[in-house]
Parts: C-alpha cells; structure tokens; sequence
C-alpha cells in the first residue's frame, strides 16, 4: 500500500557566515527512510519534534516532493499524480483545518462530496456513521469558527473519510483534546482499523494513541528510522523491565540481595522498596521477599513506554 | 471507515464533464455561501461604498464644471456620475481589495490542504471567487447604483449591445481580477508573507484599473499603452467605459475582447506560477 525506498528530503538553509556573507548548508529532514506498509496496517510514525515525521508524510501525500529516493502510495507516485493519489487518500492534519470557516460543518461535507465526486447513496452512508460513531449531530449546523477543537477534530476525522479512502495519514490528531475528545477519536479509529479495510498511518506525541492503536511502530530520529517492529519490541531492546514494588512492615535487613532482580529505590525510611526484574519471574521475587521480612502490600508495574521513548530520543548518536 | 462501503472507491456515474460542472457549481456556491454569512459586513461594505461615491461623484463633477468644453476625458456629466456610481458598485463585485486568503494560507501552512484535493487549487479558488463575485452583484452592486440614481440620475444605454457586453465584462473582470490577485497572492509561497506585494497591489490597482480617476484623463497614448499592455483597466475601467458608451461600437466590442484576452493570459499565468511553486514548495509548520 506504502512503499517507500530511501526517501530523502534536503532543506537548503542560508546561515550568517560574516557580516553580509551567507553560506549555504543542506539540511536533511528526511535522511533515507525506506518502509513498506501494507493494507490494513495501523502504524505509529513517532519521534522528537523536528525528526522529519511530518516531512515524511508530506512526501508521502503528494504536497512535498523528495529531494531522492522512491515512493508509491496506493502504487501510485504521490507528487506527479497528485490529484489522482488525492481520491484515494484521507488526511487529517491536527493543526490545520479543512473544513470552511465560515460554513456550518454540514455545508462542509456537503462540498466535500462534490470535490471528491462520491456517490450520494455511499456519501450518505459514511456520513450516518461517522455521525453515530462521533456524535456530530448537535453542531452540524455550526460554522466551523464557532466549533471546539474537539467537535472540529471530529469533523476533520468525517472530512477525511467522506471519500472512502484505502489509506488515512493522521498527523497528531489528538493535539490539544481533552481526555474524552481523545478517547473518542481513539475509539473511533479503533473501529476503522478494525475493519482492515483502511491503512492507517499516524504520527503523534501521545504515546497512548500509539499503544491503543498500532500494533506496529516506526520511530524515526534526525531522518533515519531507529526502530520498525511492534512495541515489546522496542521494550525488548532497550532493557526495559518490569518493576516491582514492595511496602514493608519492617524494613529488609542490611545486605539483603535478591537474585535476578536490582534493588533500585528506597523511600520511608526502608518500608517501601523497589525492584526492577532483570532475569527473576514476578512470583518468585515476591517468594523471596516474603521471607526476609514482612510484606504488606505490593504492585508489578509495567515498563512505560513514554520512558523507553525518550531514552530513545535522548540517546546519544 | 469500515464495511464494504470503504472497500472501493465510488465515483458518481456521471463522471466526466457533468460531474465537473457539479463540482464547479458546488465551489462557486460555497463562495457565495461564505460572504453570505457576514451580513453586517455586507450592509457596512455597502454603505462605505455609497460614502465614497458621493465624495468621488463631487470631485469628478467638479473637474468637468472647470474642463474646457465640460467633457473631461470625453464623458459629460451624466457618464461621469454613472461611471462614478456603477463603479463603486462594482468594486466589491470584482472584489479589488481585500482578497488575502490565498497568502494567509500559504503563511499558515493551511494550503497544504488545498492541496490535498483531487481539483487544481487554481480551479477551486476561481469557482469559490465566481461565487464571491456573484454575492456582491447582489448585495453590493445594487445600493450605490440606487443612490446614484436618485441623488445624480444616471445614464441609461442606447445601444441594444450594451448590456449583454456589459454583462460579460463584469466576468471577464471578474476573473481578471481574480487571476491578479491570486499572482499577488502566490509571491508568499517565495516570500512568505505577501504584505508588501499586497500593499503595492492596492495603491497600483487602485490608480490603474481606473478607480480613483477615468484613465481616459491621461494622456491618450498612455491610455492605450495601459490598457495594451497590462490587465488592470479590465478590471474596472473597461466595463463602465461599456455600459457609459464612451466609445463607439466597434472600439465598445473591442475593448471586452482585449479585456477577455487579459483575463485568459492572467489565469494562465497563476496557473503556471501554482504549478512552478508546488514545485519548490515548502509546506510552513509543523
């Protein structure tokens, strides 16, 4: 559905070199992503601000042409066949509109299916759902202007689908909702992914969005991917481990070591400890602490990924 | 979406140049929808104009009460108060000023999304102008044509051609207009920010398309090298030489055709300027 093959993008910027001279120095976005994305696919395009994710989905949509390298969306070449690539795409920009400003939402999707000529038996269809699924009954009848972010997030989601396209790019579609607006557009594109009729393709911050929604996740830094796979994966290979979290009644005696696990924090004067599991099941850690001292309460909790991601991002290169 | 509604992608059956037609009427009245919602606008914008046509009928009148012969550029005075007062009706139809939207989108990046839509942005602007263009014949052309007509009494045409070429000057005009603005408007995908091209837009039109005074005042070599050589006295100057019957019918005829003329090379050329600066183009933000 997606193909890309060492896709570059090169920025040309002036930078002050002396009192009037510039020089010129190349910058690149992009630096040779190659990806293959199937249909039906969710994937999570992540990184740091300025890695290169909207650049790549630029190129990939038609309206930035790559400096090298080849690319195929839908099999067709994003930029020379623009409007033909533009039927059968969907995207949602989280910090740009669409939509008219000035015409109620209806209005809107109205147009919008005399740009993209779609049937009016499937326009009508489309509508009803995403009115259903998004709730969008009570505003559409207002002007763009006067709507929330999140009800106008959720127009842009119907905007983006009106045509039925085979893949929808979301560049950070969840940027500045609230809790509930974002749990309905997850729960939203949930549903359509679970269709496996549309390829989804999303960039975002939210690391929630990415664990809820795509099995596969492609970090990219300075233009280069980092990591493609799913998100134990990406767990896998940055050690992370689980912890364990122990509240004590009496504090552990002095030397106390628990094997295959790190003792890695010690808070109220010892009663509570914790310990991250490097090669030791979260049964038997809990066994041999039982025996040492008297164990109150305790949780396992997870890795978080927002960690893994920013030792990721924060990792030297 | 899921189901088999998203499967395939539905065309309607009338694809072809029916369907265009849909799609360009569909824009065309998107634009008129969009200057139809401010209507407190609409009612200031036209008061404005009846204002000014006032001041502008005086000044003009005035000129030819000082003119040898009382013909100032070969209108009398009751061309001069029509050429006045159609004219600001005018203004807002052909839509001189004000139009920024092209360059506001472009600084904000938002035109990526024009971009994003299976009709060549050039297409879409013009049909949503048509339509811009359609609701200010209705709103804005007809109160100072009125108040000029009962304060001045204005002149009323004698050939049977006249209205029909009238008519079709105000297209050409229109889209004229459209097409230099949109020009002017495109400089921000180079310069990112098209104030200072807009700001000289505004005095130059204003002079040269026959606004702040009848071209036909100048010198007439200069007139015709205006009129030859650039679009502008086809956005307003032409038109109201036509419905004043300034000149005879052959030049009258003319002068729409050299009008059309301008109007077809100036939508070429942001046709070919749009295409030059996807070229190079750099989506602003993130």
């Amino acid at each position: 559905m997606i193909d890309m093959r060492d896709l570059r993008k090169d920025f040309v910027v002036r930078v002050k070199a002396g009192r009037l001279r510039r020089e010129k120095r190349t910058v690149s976005a992009v630096d040779g992503v190659s990806l293959a994305i199937e249909r039906g696919e969710m994937v999570g395009y992540i990184g740091p601000n300025g890695a290169g994710k909207s650049t790549t989905l630029k190129m990939l949509t038609g309206v930035l042409s790559p400096s090298s390298g080849d690319v195929r969306v839908c099999g067709l070449e994003p930029v020379p066949q623009r409007t033909k690539l533009a039927l059968r795409i969907g995207v949602v920009f989280g910090q740009r509109s669409q939509l008219w400003w000035d015409l109620p939402l209806g209005e809107s999707f109205r147009l919008l299916r005399h740009i993209y000529r779609v049937d009016p038996a499937a326009h009508r269809e489309r509508l009803k759902r995403c009115r259903e699924l998004l709730d969008l009954d009570e505003f559409m009848d207002t002007p763009v202007r006067q709507l929330s972010l999140g009800q106008r997030m959720r127009g842009e989601l119907t905007a983006a689908l009106l045509h039925g396209p085979e893949v929808l790019f979301l560049d950070e579609p969840t940027i500045g909702l609230d809790v509930v607006s974002k749990q309905a557009v997850r729960s939203f594109l949930g549903e359509l992914g679970r269709g496996g009729d549309v390829t989804l393709v999303l960039t975002t911050h939210d690391l929630a969005d990415i664990e809820r929604l795509c099995r596969r996740l492609v970090v990219i830094d300075h233009g280069r991917v980092v990591h493609d796979g799913t998100i134990e994966e990406l767990h896998a290979r940055y050690g992370s481990r689980r912890r364990l979290v122990v509240d004590l009644d009496t504090p552990l005696p002095p030397g106390f070591t628990l094997p295959g696990a790190t003792m890695t924090g010690t808070e109220a004067d010892g009663h509570r400890v914790t310990f991250t599991l490097d090669t030791i099941a979260a049964g038997a850690a809990v066994a041999g602490l039982v025996g040492a001292a008297a164990v109150r309460d305790l949780s396992v909790v997870e890795p978080d990924i927002e960690d893994v991601v920013a030792k990721l991002y924060t990792a030297p290169r | 979406m899921s189901g088999t509604d998203a499967r395939v992608l539905t065309i309607s059956p009338g694809s072809g140049s029916r369907a265009s037609i849909a799609t360009f009427g569909a824009l065309v009245w998107s634009g008129f929808r969009r200057y139809a919602t401010y209507r407190q606008a609409t009612a200031a914008g036209a008061f404005t104009n009846i204002v000014f046509g006032f001041l502008r009928c005086y000044v003009l009148l005035a000129v030819a009460a000082g003119a040898p012969g009382g013909r100032p550029g070969g209108y009398d005075t009751e061309q001069l108060a029509t050429f006045v007062w159609v004219g600001q009706g005018l203004l807002a139809v052909v839509g001189i000023w004000g139009w920024t939207d092209l360059s506001d989108r472009i600084r904000t990046g938002d035109v990526a999304a024009d971009l994003l839509r299976p009709i060549p942005p050039v297409t879409a602007y013009l049909a949503a102008d048509l339509g811009r263009g359609l609701h200010g014949l209705l709103t804005r052309f007809v109160p100072p044509v009125v108040a000029g007509a009962v304060f001045f009494g204005l002149r009323e045409p004698e050939r049977w051609q006249t209205v029909p070429l009238f008519a079709l000057s105000i297209v050409f005009a229109v889209v004229g207009c459209f097409g230099c603005r949109y020009l002017v408007n495109a400089t921000a995908y180079w310069l990112h920010d098209a104030r200072g091209p807009l700001g000289f837009w505004t005095l130059a039109s204003g002079v040269l398309a026959g606004l702040y005074f009848p071209l036909r005042l100048l010198p007439d070599w200069l007139t015709v090298t205006l009129w030859v050589s650039t679009p502008l006295p086809g956005l307003l100057q032409t038109p109201l030489d036509v419905l004043v019957e300034r000149d005879g019918p052959a030049v009258q005829a003319g002068l729409v055709v050299l009008q059309a003329i301008w109007a077809m090379i100036i939508l070429k050329a942001a046709q070919i300027v749009q295409r030059r600066a996807e070229r190079k183009l750099m989506i602003q933000g993130g």
